[in-house]
């Protein structure tokens, strides 16, 4: 691919803002991801905030939780496209890996992200 | 029990009604009440995503509410019915029915609207409908989550 992904962190609240600005102190990049709250928005609205967001795509969204208002939209505006795609659960993990690896289709972009998200959750003994 | 909360809310099924008020209600089901969800079976799944298997959800237009709402009513667990139209509500609220009490927990901004509260905004004409609901004595309050304060109607109106 020619043009790199980019990613969007969508979110209640600021945990977007947050993630972003971890990745940003532990990479030194600032310019993969942007980060989008749906503080005050309505479905439509927070549609229209992800499309801005995207600007066109490709791109990849990073949504907080496997249900409500964030999916709801993030999986409306990716219907049916093949330059977005979505994962849900977004931790800071799976944004680290993302962020070196924004050549690549944004299908698959979206598993190795869930893959590498997935391996950082475990319970280590203390 | 019955339906122990009626919600006003554009965005449907989402966290604060599934573990907001679900959780504290120790909801078993959850009535969605659209009839564009309810013509969509894409749709309905990805409302359905966002619930957990314990909780049963269904969907209805608000002819099939209408004529289900005395069986919701009378089911022993506990319910929450939500719709994004004061309209449907206020259909629901005819014909002898149990509402005595619609929560608004989140009408976003729309062309028309103006802010009534951080997550309330309605038309004049939105307005003059939840004063008309509450004319005929149903308790019409705002609050997103349960812990927030519920705002009387005439607070935000």
């Amino acid at each position: 691919m020619s043009e790199p992904l980019h990613g969007v962190i969508v979110s209640h609240a600021a945990v977007a803002q947050a993630l972003l600005a971890a990745v940003a102190a532990i990479t030194g990049v600032s310019d993969a991801l942007v980060p989008v709250s749906n503080d005050g928005c309505d479905t439509g609205a927070l549609t229209e905030r992800l499309t801005r967001a995207i600007d066109g795509g490709p791109a990849v969204l990073f949504v907080d939780l496997p249900g409500g208002s964030c999916l709801t939209s993030s999986v409306r505006l990716a219907r049916g496209r093949t330059d977005v795609a979505v994962v849900t659960g977004v931790n800071l993990a799976m944004l680290l890996d993302f962020v070196f690896h924004r050549d690549l289709p944004p299908a698959d972009a979206a598993r190795r992200a869930a893959e590498a998200g997935s391996r950082a959750i475990r319970t280590p003994a203390a | 029990m019955t339906i122990a909360l009626y919600r006003l809310d554009d965005r449907l099924i989402h966290g604060q009604v599934v573990v907001g008020w679900g959780k504290p209600l120790n909801a078993s089901f959850i009535v969605l009440v659209d009839d564009v969800v309810r013509s969509s079976a894409w749709e309905q799944e990805l409302y359905r995503m966002g619930v957990p298997a314990e909780i049963e959800v269904v969907f209805a237009s608000t002819a099939e509410a209408a004529e289900r709402l005395p069986e919701w009513e009378r089911d022993p667990r506990v319910g929450i019915l939500v719709s994004a139209e004061i309209d449907t509500l206020a259909a629901l609220a005819v014909d002898g029915h149990q509402i005595s009490r619609v929560n608004v927990g989140g009408l976003h901004h729309r062309p028309g609207r103006t802010e009534r509260l951080r997550y309330v905004y309605l038309s004049d004409a939105e307005a003059a409908k939840l004063k008309a609901l509450a004319a005929k004595g149903v308790e019409v309050t705002a609050q997103d989550v349960p812990t927030a304060h519920a705002v009387p109607l005439k607070d935000f109106t």
